[in-house]
């Protein structure tokens, strides 16, 4: 792979506010809602790999539900010795980090065939994550129609330059909680700010504050519990899990984008597929394979290491581990905090198409003057 | 120039499947039900103008390849978040060994 240092000049400061100088330009350009590389799959092989199943998400959910009821009876069992430790390490990665899995699955509806299974996963998951059901259903559509284009996309993990501290603080659950909780009561009391009504249609804000008052209305019955009985159990099963259980998200979720182009209409320069081991890829429902997910989003979980060996040779080389994807991505990381036009751009092999990459072109005239 | 227009051959769709069809500027879908029936829409998603041809039908649902969402193509009706836009339908009979389509 080789990393490409681009001229700053070329483009505006990036500003990620999603109603700001960066929104404003990815609109005149076409960047926002442009139209990206696919990779050439025949229609007849892409219906096989859409078609949908209720066998393998009914397997997984009930394994998921029955390890986090288990670990959660072994937690309560334990309580108030060390041995409760394991069974709160498990409990706390199937509920902090599995349910954003099941919430991005069941959020596309391709995880279940029968629709309503996927809508009340992704209830239980996005109560896990301490994420509005409504808004980031709209987020994560804006994620999938703008994918890294700065100031339009709301759900870009790592900005640039980025903040390493911040990044390594993801890991602990700590940030994340702190923004997710009082984003909840704030919408619950007060409704959607400016940036969510940016991507959240007229028609579902009223949805989105009532789910907010649910969430809410949980949390206030938990800590109720918990003053009752006086005990603090009751948030080390409900809420705190996202804290220091979403280790295994942050670690697998970071993978998807961090260090690549932004503001590219082309998926293979900014996503990653990286092979991960099976225990990974349950909890992750095989989103390792990110850049086949964001090129054919109605391929459902189970179907895409189909895909991945259907288009491979069209993609780049796929990181072999989590630890080589972060050992590549650590140098760029470093070096954006100077340069933060520098970006790291895998290679193709020759059996692929040339990168569509315009956006970064159109502009090197201009530099070169 | 409207009214009814010839598209395709009955065998050009599978069963349970889409194509496009482009007419005088315009897209359409066609589709053909799993009980062989055939339906017409408009082209693209009224949620951001993907083609629903690249789409997946199931039932009498059609999952545009975007972002997932879904309209019964029979009634056009939207039925759920992203698309809250119903679709617009067209008359369809097959005559002649050709589906007509009424693109009024």
């Amino acid at each position: 792979m080789t990393a490409v240092d681009l001229n700053p000049a070329r483009n505006p400061k990036r500003d990620y506010s999603l109603v700001g100088q960066s929104t404003k330009w990815a609109i005149e350009t076409g960047l926002a809602s442009a139209e990206w590389y696919h990779s050439d799959v025949s229609r007849k092989t892409m219906k096989e790999l859409m078609r949908r199943s209720d066998a393998p998400a009914i397997r997984d959910t009930i394994l998921w539900f029955a390890l986090i009821l288990g670990s959660a009876a072994g937690a309560i069992c334990f309580w108030g010795t060390w041995w409760c430790v394991p069974f709160f390490l498990v409990y706390g990665v199937l509920y902090g980090s599995s349910s954003d899995s099941r919430w991005h699955e069941c959020g596309h509806g391709t995880a279940f065939k029968t629709r309503w299974m996927n809508d009340v996963v992704y209830q239980i998951a996005s109560f896990m994550l301490m994420r509005n059901p409504v808004q980031w259903r709209w987020s994560h559509v804006r994620h999938h129609t703008d994918t890294i284009i700065v100031g339009r996309d709301a759900e870009i993990a790592v900005m640039r330059p980025p903040n390493l501290l911040r990044a390594a603080l993801a890991f602990t659950g700590l940030l994340d909680f702190r923004f997710s909780l009082p984003t909840l009561f704030r919408q619950a009391f007060s409704g959607l700010n400016a940036e969510e009504k940016s991507y959240i249609p007229e028609m579902e804000w009223g949805r989105a504050v009532v789910a907010a008052r649910w969430h809410v209305a949980i949390y206030i019955t938990t800590a109720l519990v918990a003053l009752a009985t006086w005990s603090f159990l009751p948030f080390m099963l409900i809420g705190l899990p996202r804290i220091y259980g979403s280790w295994h998200m942050v670690l697998t979720g970071l993978l998807q984008h961090i260090g690549l182009a932004d503001n590219v209409v082309d998926h293979r320069l900014n996503s990653r597929t990286v092979y991960m081991n099976p225990v990974s890829r349950w909890i992750y429902w095989n989103m390792n394979y990110h850049i086949e997910h964001h090129m054919f989003p109605m391929v459902p979980y189970h179907a895409l290491p189909r895909l991945h060996e259907l288009v491979k040779h069209d993609l780049p080389e796929p990181s072999p581990s989590m630890w080589h994807a972060y050992k590549e991505v650590w140098p760029v990381l470093l070096r954006q905090l100077r340069y933060e036009d520098y970006y790291l751009r895998r290679e193709l092999p020759p059996t692929a198409r040339p990168y569509r990459d315009e956006f970064h072109n159109f502009t090197l005239p201009a530099a070169a003057e | 120039m409207s009214g009814w227009v010839a598209a395709c051959s009955p065998g050009d769709i599978d069963l349970e499947d889409v194509m496009r069809f482009d007419y005088e500027g315009r897209t359409f879908a066609i589709y053909r039900s799993p009980d062989d029936e055939y339906f017409a829409t408009d082209g693209f998603c009224t949620h951001e103008k993907a083609h629903l041809a690249d789409g997946f039908v199931m039932d009498d649902i059609i999952e545009c390849p975007k972002h997932n969402g879904r309209f019964n193509y029979k009634t056009g009706q939207a039925k759920g978040a992203p698309v809250c836009v119903n679709l617009k339908t067209f008359p369809v009979k097959v005559e002649g060994g050709q589906i007509m389509i009424h693109t009024d």
